[in-house]
């Protein structure tokens, strides 16, 4: 592969966003759109050549494009490693990328920032590009935090809306405990194998295993491998919103819909995904880190999902699904099913940037209205964003030959052919999660789309539907939604397609279990008849059906009866009210507490004005600076010392014995 | 010889500017603004050429000047640089220019003497640099208080006087206990060169000593917890130019001592006693950062951050004996001397650039509370874009200066013990919530009040001064080898001596 072209694929974006950003308002909106819009094309035709000389049997590529730093004859670089991993999540960030900046043309029409807003996409699209191609934990980090601070800038795009700046905050703080374990798993592995390369690190993971690290009082220790992939976990919950850490993820869209649908739902969101992917051969030597996974992955995808069925806001079910479904992913990691994850991923990113994007089209349609129960039968008055949002709700829950149904059949089966400690657990979680997947996804296509219209005055005054500077982003995300799965499923899980770049222990491989049972992506089709998540999400939609159109007072009617789990679920289990009445005001609290306390009652009352008797003393003397006469006798002063060194200097004896 | 010395050029041609500048007397503004750029540029540009003839693979002192200076007491006038004093000079000439740039309007009263000050103070400070002579750095390091005395208590805010004292007292004491230290190395050595005392045997009491002494100088420069409270005050009451030098290179006076005296010259009593300096080190990183939280004042906040942030440079100083202990190598403890190193040169940049930001501000609001502000990117949208990017780099961000020397002291740390790694790399986490909480409540939001809403952005010499200071810190987060390799070889070389006992053999 050509280093060049390589090298052309992030830096056209950053090359758009520097000029878009930096001279925006010289070159003006369109050129700033076209500008932008080009850099990603070119990125993405030249993502998918590399793509494709790859599937034409063209060698990977690991090599080095810069030295950033040698120390201690550690060589932190920046490089690149595209094996097929990396070059389909290349295509998958351009592609998507490339639809969301089109249809931001008309998005972001009347906005002010518009140039801004093309400089920020265009530079996350370069983020992203340096994580994904990076060979090495350095250059991840620099992506990792770059995609951070880029989601940071974006969802407090409206800068004046506090919710929107409160949410940005939130966003960068939550992530950065995410990173706090991050780094602290990259200082773990430059512990263990001397190098912050990929390489090097895979091919020591069975040597780090035997290491154990005293990180507490205890004689055994922890094994050293358990540690540090937990570390590194920890920044894959933090970006890839795990519960804990997912609370920043619905606050983030506060931030412009193609944002949402870019960055907080096909790529930003997933790269923690990619990342523990990508590290498969430290997480494959640890069953206790991946059990941790399994089950973090599991909670997140069942109870996420719930909150997705309370939710008004149109986009806010969007983002509790991408929290259920980025669940999804974190359970396949967790059971070893690395390619099954990132094949989820991948069909994720399409009908997920496509919900995102049509909700965004009955958004700007509503003119700005996003509480779906003042919609309703909308599907005759914007056809196209209903079909395609079709599309995606019947991808999204698994209806078969769709691209999620090959995708999350395939999690769920890995899921059950794995022995892991908590693969019952999520077992459990992943399945009931397509009842609650589906009920939460038809709820929100019967409320927007069916039934009687619900509009207010404000919204049937101004409504009109979206151009096709919109629409078309809508139709060629659909395509994908709606087809890659059944025409990738086979080579991708089952024909080695990710070869030595995802590396399973035999003893885990469950993915090759699942695999024996396939017979061609249409025949795995007819088999789901067999199996319950199919009937599961038929529950969902008919539930869904019931309670939105046919008997909405029955809703009503549970809602007070349950009301104990209602406010639960509306609360969101209170992890928000517990991060501000607790974590915030503790730390808020300890701050002032130290401030008032350790600095200035101790260290300065009783230290520093200890010695009072001198200070009032010397206060005296200074005081004259007040009085203006001593500024003039202390430079007099400085003069003198010049001139007594000088004198001393040349006066004195000659050079003296040179050195 | 290289025909002129050029070290002595660096250190009296400002000074010289300085007091051409206190001659000429406060008429004539104009001319003694232009005047003192013109020195300060001059001496930056002078400083240029230093990196092209300087040799990487040695560790010795280069640009060598020799003169006998008191020669009652054994002191010369002795110059020369190594690759930790190389990048520390040609941070003060690069930070003096935009202090210059900075007052350029704004100073009213005694323009001429206020610039002589700077440039005095320059020439000064590049003298501790220097310094290889213990008796001409300890009076270049004690002269150079005068300027900053004066800068604080004549320019200075309302407090000035208490600011000034409190500043007086604390590194009045330090000096003190440095100077007797010194006298008594000189005693032990028979003179004052700086190298003589590195190679000079010591038992370990004497070494106890003498580090203590040493410590006490040097931590209250940094300044580390618990010397620091000097520094919100100081940082408070002075002008903004005042503030930056103060932030940008006289705290790095304190990391300079710590890695030209106190590890070189007693090895063993730095490690007996290495657990002071790194568990006050990390108290800095994790009680400042709360600390710093709770900051209502912008010029209080960043100087609390300035404590954190230096907090690491301490660490990673002293990291090597447990990296020793804990792995049985010294693999890793370079990674530690090299980011404390790089995060001087960066929070030098970063913090001075804080510090021009808010003087930004409070040269139209007349305000530092952060209350008094609000969605000031609204009406300054090219100084919210320059504020927005030093705050993500003073949070750490990779890209950025901020984050090479914090990364390379973490993973050095964790190679010491999994618990300094961890408590280290809270500034993470503290680092961007003090920062970006401070951003959130001043740039960003609507429009706040009239007075906000009057603002008017950057004037052309304003946003030239940020723009050097942000290609600056852009420059050494994308690519830092340069820099780190300027150091190496002092920096094996600082290892080798800290690594070699010096007790005497009985």
């Amino acid at each position: 592969m050509n280093p060049n072209l390589l090298l052309a694929i992030p830096m056209l974006p950053l090359a758009a966003a520097i000029i878009a950003g930096l001279g925006g308002r010289l070159i003006g909106r369109t050129a700033s759109a076209l500008l932008a819009i080009a850099g990603v094309a070119g990125a993405c035709l030249l993502s998918v050549q590399v793509l494709s000389a790859l599937l034409h049997g063209a060698a990977s590529y690991n090599a080095t494009v810069y030295t950033w730093l040698l120390s201690d004859g550690v060589n932190m670089q920046v490089g690149f490693l595209i094996d097929r991993l990396s070059a389909l999540m290349m295509v998958v960030v351009t592609f998507v990328s490339l639809c969301v900046h089109v249809y931001t043309i008309g998005y972001m029409h009347d906005d002010d920032g518009f140039q801004r807003f093309f400089a920020y996409i265009a530079l996350f699209t370069f983020a992203m590009l340096m994580l994904v191609m990076s060979n090495n934990f350095l250059q991840l980090f620099f992506g990792w935090e770059a995609v951070g601070v880029v989601s940071y800038l974006l969802i407090g795009f409206w800068y004046t809306r506090p919710s929107a700046i409160f949410a940005n905050l939130k966003a960068f703080l939550v992530n950065r405990v995410g990173d706090f374990g991050f780094l602290l798993g990259i200082a773990g592995v430059l512990y263990y194998t001397g190098s912050l390369d990929y390489q090097v690190a895979f091919d020591q993971a069975p040597q780090i295993a035997t290491h154990t690290l005293h990180i507490a009082g205890t004689a055994a220790g922890w094994p050293a491998i358990t540690v540090i992939c937990i570390c590194l976990f920890i920044g894959a919950m933090g970006k890839s919103a795990q519960v804990p850490l997912h609370v920043w993820l619905p606050d983030s869209m506060e931030g412009p819909t193609p944002i949402s649908a870019l960055i907080h739902a096909a790529t930003m969101v997933t790269a923690g995904i990619f990342m523990v992917a990508r590290m498969s051969p430290l997480f494959e030597q640890s069953d206790t880190a991946l059990s941790f996974v399994l089950v973090i992955g599991a909670t997140t995808a069942l109870f996420m999902g719930f909150l997705g069925i309370v939710n008004n806001d149109i986009k806010r079910v969007v983002a509790y699904s991408t929290l259920s479904q980025l669940g999804y992913m974190t359970v396949a990691l967790g059971a070893s099913a690395y390619s099954v994850a990132i094949f989820h991923l991948m069909t994720h990113a399409f009908f997920k940037a496509l919900l995102f994007l049509a909700a965004g089209a009955v958004i700007i349609a509503m003119h700005h209205e996003q509480d779906m129960r003042k919609m309703g039968g909308l599907r005759h008055r914007m056809p196209v964003t209903y079909w395609t949002s079709l599309i995606g709700a019947l991808a999204l829950i698994g209806t078969p030959f769709f691209s999620g149904f090959y995708s999350k059949d395939a999690l769920i089966e890995a899921v059950h052919a794995s022995h892991r400690w908590g693969s019952g657990y999520a077992y459990f979680c992943v399945t009931a999660g397509v009842f609650v997947t589906a009920f939460y996804t038809f709820r929100m296509i019967f409320m927007t789309f069916h039934g009687e219209s619900r509009l207010d005055h404000h919204a049937e005054e101004h409504f009109h539907d979206v151009g096709w500077n919109m629409k078309g982003p809508l139709v060629a995300l659909a395509i994908p939604s709606l087809l890659i799965g059944y025409f990738t499923v086979g080579p991708e899980l089952f024909g080695g397609y990710f070869g030595s770049s995802i590396r399973v222990l035999d003893a885990n491989d469950v993915v090759a279990e699942v695999g024996r049972d396939f017979h061609g992506a249409a025949s795995f089709a007819e088999h789901s008849v067999l199996h319950l998540p199919l009937w599961l999400a038929l529950l969902g939609v008919l539930s869904a059906w019931h309670f939105v159109l046919r008997r909405p007072q029955q809703a009503t009617a549970i809602q007070e009866r349950f009301g104990w789990l209602y406010r639960l679920l509306v609360n969101k289990y209170y992890f928000d009210w517990f991060n501000e009445n607790v974590l915030a005001r503790a730390s808020r609290g300890l701050g002032l507490a130290l401030w008032k306390g350790g600095d200035q009652a101790v260290i300065d009352g009783v230290i520093v004005d200890g010695s009072a008797g001198a200070v009032g003393w010397i206060a005296g003397r200074v005081r004259l600076i007040q009085s203006g006469f001593l500024y003039s006798y202390a430079f007099w002063m400085i003069v003198g010392l010049v001139l007594i060194l000088g004198w001393l200097l040349f006066a004195g004896a000659g050079p003296a014995a040179q050195s | 010889m290289h025909g002129i010395d050029i070290l002595s050029l660096l250190i009296w041609l400002p000074i010289g500017g300085g007091l051409a500048l206190l001659a000429l007397g406060d008429g004539n503004a104009r001319l003694a603004r232009w005047l003192a750029l013109l020195v300060a540029f001059a001496t930056f540009v002078l400083c240029l050429p230093l990196w092209q003839g300087f040799d990487t693979a040695t560790a010795s002192f280069q640009y060598v000047e020799r003169l006998s200076w008191i020669s009652q007491l054994h002191a010369d006038y002795h110059l020369g640089v190594d690759g930790i004093s190389l990048p520390l000079i040609q941070l003060t000439t690069f930070m003096t220019v935009p202090v210059i740039i900075a007052g350029w309007s704004v100073v009213e009263k005694r323009p001429a003497q206020y610039y002589a000050a700077f440039l005095i103070l320059e020439g000064l400070m590049i003298g501790v640099f220097c310094a290889l002579d213990a008796l001409l750095f300890y009076f270049f390091w004690e002269a150079m208080l005068i300027p900053m005395f004066l800068i604080i208590g004549i320019w200075g805010g309302p407090r000035r006087v208490y600011a000034t004292l409190k500043f007086f007292l604390y590194t009045f004491l330090g000096s003190v206990l440095m100077l007797v230290a010194l006298i008594y190395l000189y005693l032990a050595a028979g003179d004052y060169t700086i190298s003589g005392f590195q190679s000079l045997p010591l038992t370990l009491i004497e070494q106890r000593w003498i580090f203590l002494a040493f410590l006490v100088a040097f931590a209250v420069k940094v300044p580390m917890w618990p010397v620091h409270t000097w520094l919100p005050d100081a940082h408070v009451e002075a002008p903004t130019g005042g503030s930056v030098i103060l932030a940008a290179i006289m705290l790095k006076m304190g990391g300079y001592g710590l890695l030209r005296f106190s590890l070189p010259i007693t090895p063993d009593a730095s490690r007996e006693l290495d657990w002071l300096v790194i568990g006050l080190s990390l108290i800095a990183v994790v009680y400042i950062g709360f600390v710093a939280l709770m900051q209502s004042d912008m010029k209080k906040l960043i100087a609390y951050s300035s404590v954190a942030h230096m907090g690491f440079v301490t660490l990673g100083a002293f990291l090597a004996f447990d990296i020793q202990a804990s792995t049985g190598a010294l693999a890793g403890a370079v990674n530690g001397l090299d980011g404390a190193m790089v995060q001087m040169i960066s929070h030098g940049l970063i913090s001075g650039a804080l510090f021009l930001c808010i003087g930004v501000m409070y040269d139209r609001l007349h305000s530092r509370e952060i209350s008094a502000y609000g969605g000031v990117i609204n009406v300054m949208p090219k100084f919210g874009a320059f504020m927005v990017l030093f705050a993500l780099a003073n949070s750490g961000l990779p890209g950025t200066s901020g984050f090479v020397g914090e990364f390379l002291v973490i993973l050095a740390a964790f190679k010491a013990n999994f618990w300094y790694a961890f408590l280290a790399a809270t500034t993470l986490i503290l680092g961007a919530a003090y920062t970006l909480w401070l951003v959130k409540r001043v740039i960003f939001g609507p429009v706040a009040n009239d007075q906000v809403a009057a603002m008017k952005d950057l004037n052309g010499r304003e946003f030239l001064v940020l723009a050097m200071l942000a290609l600056a810190v852009l420059a050494l987060g994308l690519w830092p080898a340069p820099l780190v390799q300027t150091m190496e070889a002092t920096v094996q070389h600082l290892l080798q001596q800290l690594s070699l006992s010096k007790i005497p053999a009985v």
